[in-house]
């Protein structure tokens, strides 16, 4: 009798394994469910303020950083501009990336429109006060703080190093650390793109 | 001035655990109040530490940098698992609540703990090897990579680890440091058995530790993910929160032996339990 049990047992189980193996894995992290929409309040290029319905109706990628930044910002930036260019032109037009300066110190407006320019035309530098920066890092559950500045001023400035994707809802759906390369985030953004219209 | 807000006020509030905390911290100081005894005073130290302590590292600013700094949220979990618990069950504290909760709650407090689901479900929880099985592998189960970097970014998860280690760390306690003689109650075990699985707990704890503190390679990226509270690199961050999970976590064995063995020369000056009452012993 209890040889009934496992049996029944073992066949349930084999039929929940087989159920969660459907879907093939993401690069990145799936987000769907975990994370809020994107909702803020920031400061653009133009010195503007702005909410995230600016760009409603666009599939965006967020992004957290400084210009002073000596190695992740760029080289990510770089990694999120050549994920782009392996899209679909109609996918690559309508993607947006947000790249969020949490330094506002020293970044003012017109220094990000010049760093941003330098990563495509999709890149939007935004920023804000301290109170709108840390509303929005708290939502997505991440933060940053400042190193002890050196004899010229110079300071580090730790922040998140992920890349939010959301889809056209606003709806956050992926999230991609270090490891993720410039092909598998295109592989995952093309994928995105396709699933939600 | 506001870095002191900051730093007192909870960082994600929950209104539950603050009502919690008051209710048990203030049907405390009533009993002590009532009994007025001088030899609760000891016992009273260690109970306010070990609850002000689990308090803090749960809705203070500290809970902010354990979000965002892996060695602290070590810390953190040294305090929720280890060492708060371990201070509130070693004050014995049942007494001293019931004479000060409320008779409704007192009431509530006996119909709980005396229905058969829930003393079914202490015993099962209390069984030595289960214990000491929970106790290990929830440690494990919350440091697995993978597991750990869902429960930093979900705020559910966070909050269901950062329970989860406190709920399982007053119950490992509060059987290890059971005070009355062995067969007192049916989980009142033997004092050989307890520090077996004192020793058992301690050798996995020294092994993970040793393994995130050695280990070359940043095994924790969630904290890189979600920004750090201030810049420091990343393996710094990692080997301290090694030693935390290593050395402090590993002594509590060490000190709970010898607590234990003091429980046998107080067990050897009174008689045994089975020789007062054979009926209820049972090991």
């Amino acid at each position: 009798m209890p040889c009934r049990y496992l049996i029944a047992l073992s066949l349930g189980a084999s039929l929940l394994a087989a159920c969660s193996s459907g879907e093939p894995e993401w690069n990145g992290h799936d987000i769907a469910g975990i994370m809020p929409d994107l909702t803020y309040e920031l400061t653009n290029e133009s010195g503007e303020t702005v909410t995230e319905a600016a760009r409603a109706g666009y599939p965006r990628l967020m992004f957290f950083g400084y210009t002073y930044c000596p190695d992740i910002c760029p080289i990510t930036l770089a990694r999120i501009q050549a994920a782009l260019k392996q899209l679909p032109e109609a996918q690559r037009e309508a993607m947006r990336v947000l790249f969020v300066s949490v330094d506002p110190e020293r970044d003012d407006p017109a220094r990000l429109r010049e760093y941003t320019s330098g990563f495509g035309d999709q890149v939007i530098g935004l920023t804000g006060s301290q109170k709108q920066l840390k509303a929005l890092h708290k939502r997505f559950r991440v933060t940053y703080g400042y190193g002890e500045p050196d004899d010229d001023g110079f300071y580090l400035v730790s922040h998140s190093s992920a890349v939010f994707a959301f889809d056209r809802q606003g709806q956050a759906r992926l999230l991609f650390n270090q490891d993720v390369t410039a092909d598998q985030m295109a592989a995952d953004l093309s994928r995105m793109l396709a699933s939600a219209p | 001035m506001t870095d002191w807000a900051f730093l007192l006020l909870p960082w994600e509030t929950q209104w539950w655990l603050i009502a919690l905390f008051a209710l048990t911290a203030w049907c405390y100081g009533r009993g002590l109040v009532r009994r007025r005894r001088w030899r609760d005073v000891p016992a009273a130290l260690a109970f306010g530490i070990g609850l002000s302590s689990m308090y803090v590292v749960m809705q203070t600013g500290v809970d902010y940098y354990a979000q965002y700094m892996f060695f602290i949220h070590r810390i953190q979990h040294l305090i929720l698992h280890h060492l708060g618990p371990f201070l509130i069950a070693l004050s014995m504290p049942s007494a001293i609540l019931a004479a000060g909760a409320p008779g409704w709650l007192r009431r509530l407090g006996a119909l709980i703990v005396e229905s058969p689901p829930i003393r079914l479900l202490y015993r099962i929880l209390q069984q030595p090897f289960i214990a000491g099985f929970l106790f290990v592998g929830l440690i494990f189960y919350w440091l697995t990579p993978s597991i750990h970097f869902d429960a930093m970014l979900s705020a559910r998860l966070y909050w269901l680890m950062n329970l989860s280690m406190a709920v399982d760390g007053l119950l490992f306690w509060w059987f290890m440091l059971d005070p009355r003689p062995p067969g007192a109650t049916p989980v009142t075990r033997g004092i050989g058995l307890r520090v077996l699985v004192l020793w058992a707990v301690m050798v996995p704890q020294i092994a993970l530790g040793a393994w995130i503190y050695l280990n070359p390679n940043v095994v924790f990226d969630v904290y890189a993910v979600c920004g750090r509270a201030w810049p420091v690199s990343p393996l710094l961050d990692q080997q301290l929160g090694g030693l935390v999970t290593w050395i402090p976590a590993a002594m509590m064995s060490v000190i709970s032996t010898l607590i234990l063995i003091r429980f046998i020369f107080n067990h050897e000056r009174r008689p045994t339990v089975s020789d007062a009452a054979p009926q209820s012993a049972t090991s």
